[in-house]
């Protein structure tokens, strides 16, 4: 079908009206350097020969398939079945796009890597990639999210990394993207930024897509082979949106295949106190891209609220707003509680703890399967709960003491 | 009046000149360069910014970059970030700076150029945002994230407005694109003299003069230097080269350090004028 567009972006760096390059002029010259490096890359066998191999021995792709058999025997309707992305190296799916990137880096010759991160797993999949290739890292990380996800501060700072925090805005992710920006704006000749999400100017968003794709492209074969046929229904969570992109993507052309995004609904519907931005908000232009942004009537960007740092964001990968404009994908938000409600459920039922992010995605499983008997789900587990575990503690009392 | 031929997206034609022209004019006969102030409109609040204006004027500044506080300015340091903030604090929006405009405008003709992130002026609407920017008697606009090649629906409502679009190129701006980006400015080229975010610096940047000569060739359109010039040493050194300044960062970090004091109209007019006193062009 049309909108399963292989091709998109378009040379603008599109998705329909979506995406394109709003940055300052000093940095279009680097972002065409990166697309340049990134499109040679893409036809060079021994790139994807590279990437392939670290991909198996570094990360421990493919990484598993499986079928939740007492969590679906207990919602008594479709079937759940999880791709395992959190079995990963640094656990979560983050390090797909963080290791690809860090060949583009070395293919620059560029020496020092910046990143942002929220929930610091992106962080500590970078700061990983820089310790294999002995490249100079530092991460920025809104002070806020550096509280709720000291480990993963830890972790980054164990892995060599510089960890700097962001107490401008909301002191979350987007405040981090900004000053990740500021210093690659002065840094760029010997610096690659290293974005994480599927947002940002071209060619991020095609750039990221790309090397999380390896995701759906696994389990899709996976899936076929384990049942025969293609899921009736994908299920991701979208903060940025980089690993339900690397989900959906694959699956854009199987027109029965349904796709469902799932943002974070916060505490409620009131501005500020969500990052449901296909719900509360409206297009406008963040951080170089096109697409649905939580802003108020003067075109100020809203402050956002979620439970999970990784969802907290005002804006969402232009590919997720035309998908979402073409009734490709439909995009849902869940509440911090039923999110942490699914934590306890999916731990008790099948010995996974999710990261907060993924619990979204699992929620929205859990209210749907009920109601459909005879469907398979595929949800994207993208990443596991360790980092999390402070939070389930403040948000959990009755399992304490 | 008179008439001359103005460059603007891809059409050339004939109109009477704009106040940013008027302004390069009277520069060339008089032998001097120019001072572009920039200030953030609303910091330290609303009310205060049509006095401000005036005393940079006063100081000697030719045009005025009037800063639309922005909630995530990326392209800018801390000092115009803070500004920002605290203008955003003090109820600053695209409407009470077209406010200010207008009251400006009762008491002078200096040129103004709006000078926003692209999102809240998207979310104004551009057609909109070229009526009433026009209305309230701005000259032209620079929206920092707008690039050239995705200009089109604001271009248009610039010209049948006829608003200046000001666009900046900076070292890394291949020559291709400082062809395309010169034909679609109006007004003065913006170049930006070093990599990096807004901010005072010491020293100027070594790859300063060649970008003006870079520029040079490629239009006849005033050439404004900008980003970390704060000192009169600063005019002197780009004097020879540049036909004008954009001081920003050193006005506002005056605007931060006397919040709300009396003096503060004093304290930018006298920084104005020293900034002034070093861009004499030398013959």
């Amino acid at each position: 079908m049309a909108t399963a567009a292989p091709t998109l972006p378009d040379e603008l760096g599109r998705f329909g009206p979506y995406g394109g390059r709003y940055m300052p002029e000093i940095l279009v010259a680097p972002l065409e350097q990166l697309e340049a490096v990134y499109r040679e890359a893409k036809d060079d066998p021994a790139f994807h020969a590279e990437l392939a191999q670290l991909n198996k021995n570094f990360s421990g792709r493919p990484t598993a398939l499986y079928y939740c058999k007492r969590l679906s025997e207990q919602l008594g309707g479709a079937e759940i079945w999880l791709k395992r992305e959190d079995l990963l190296h640094t656990g979560a799916h983050k390090i797909n796009n963080s290791l690809g990137q860090a060949l583009l880096a070395r293919r620059m010759g560029k020496k020092r890597i910046i990143a942002e991160t929220g929930a610091g797993q992106h962080g500590v999949a970078t700061a990983t990639v820089c310790a294999l290739f002995g490249l100079e890292c530092r991460i920025y990380m809104g002070s806020e999210d550096m509280r709720r996800q000291s480990l993963n501060v830890f972790r980054m700072r164990l892995l060599g990394a510089e960890v700097v925090g962001v107490d401008t805005g909301s002191a979350t992710l987007k405040d981090a993207i900004s000053e990740a920006m500021r210093d690659w704006v002065a840094s760029f000749a010997e610096t690659h930024f290293l974005l994480g999400s599927a947002l940002g100017p071209h060619p991020y968003p095609m750039i990221v897509r790309d090397f999380q794709r390896v995701i759906g492209l696994e389990a899709r074969e996976q899936f076929l082979e384990a049942n025969g046929k293609l899921p009736d229904l994908l299920i991701a969570c979208v903060g940025g949106g980089s690993n339900s992109i690397g989900l959906f993507h694959p699956f854009l052309a199987d027109k029965d295949v349904r796709m469902v995004g799932v943002e974070a609904g916060g505490r409620g519907e009131k501005l500020g106190d969500h990052a449901a931005r296909f719900s509360g908000g409206a297009p406008g232009v963040l951080q170089g891209t096109y697409s649905y942004l939580l802003q108020d009537d003067d075109g100020q960007i809203a402050l956002t609220h979620s439970i999970s740092a990784g969802l907290d964001y005002a804006s969402v990968g232009p590919e997720h707003a035309w998908l979402r404009d073409q009734g490709r994908a439909e995009y849902v938000n869940c509440l911090d509680q039923d999110a942490l409600e699914a934590v306890r459920l999916l731990s008790r039922t099948e010995g996974i703890i999710p990261a907060m992010e993924s619990a979204h995605a699992i929620a929205e499983a859990v209210k749907r399967a009920p109601e459909a008997k005879g469907q398979k789900f595929l949800v994207n587990l993208s990443g596991r709960g360790d980092k999390d575990i402070g939070i389930f503690r403040e948000n959990m009392p009755d399992l304490e003491g | 009046m008179s008439e001359t031929v103005i460059l603007v997206g891809s059409t050339v034609r004939t109109k009477s000149m704009n106040r940013i022209d008027l302004a390069f004019e009277r520069l060339r006969r008089e032998n001097m360069r120019g001072l572009i102030a920039y200030l953030t409109a609303g910091d330290p609040s609303p009310d205060r910014t049509v006095e401000l204006v005036l005393a940079l004027e006063r100081g000697g500044a030719d045009i005025i970059e009037l800063g639309v506080p922005f909630s995530d300015p990326t392209a800018d340091g801390p000092v115009i970030q803070r500004a920002s903030d605290r203008a955003l604090k003090a109820g600053t929006t695209f409407v009470k700076v077209l406010d200010m405009i207008r009251e400006l405008r009762k008491r002078s003709q200096i040129p103004i150029v709006v000078f926003s992130y692209l999102n809240p002026i998207l979310r104004y609407g551009f057609e909109r945002f070229a009526t009433d920017a026009a209305a309230a008697g701005a000259d032209g606009a620079l929206l920092t994230d707008l690039n050239v090649e995705a200009a089109e629906p604001y271009l248009s409502e610039m010209q049948s407005h006829d608003l200046m679009p000001v666009f900046l190129v900076s070292q890394t701006t291949s020559p291709d694109r400082l062809q395309q980006v010169a034909k679609a400015s109006g007004g003065f080229l913006y170049l930006v003299s070093t990599a990096g975010v807004t901010g005072v610096r010491d020293t100027i940047a070594s790859g300063a003069l060649p970008l003006v000569e870079r520029a040079r060739a490629a239009t006849d359109l005033p050439l404004a230097l900008g980003f970390g010039l704060s000192k009169k040493e600063h005019m002197q050194a780009i004097a020879p080269y540049a036909d004008a300044a954009i001081v920003g960062s050193a006005f506002m970090r005056v605007v931060e350090e006397t919040q709300g004091a009396l003096d503060l109209p004093q304290r930018l007019e006298s920084l104005a004028a020293e900034l002034k006193s070093g861009l004499a062009a030398q013959s």
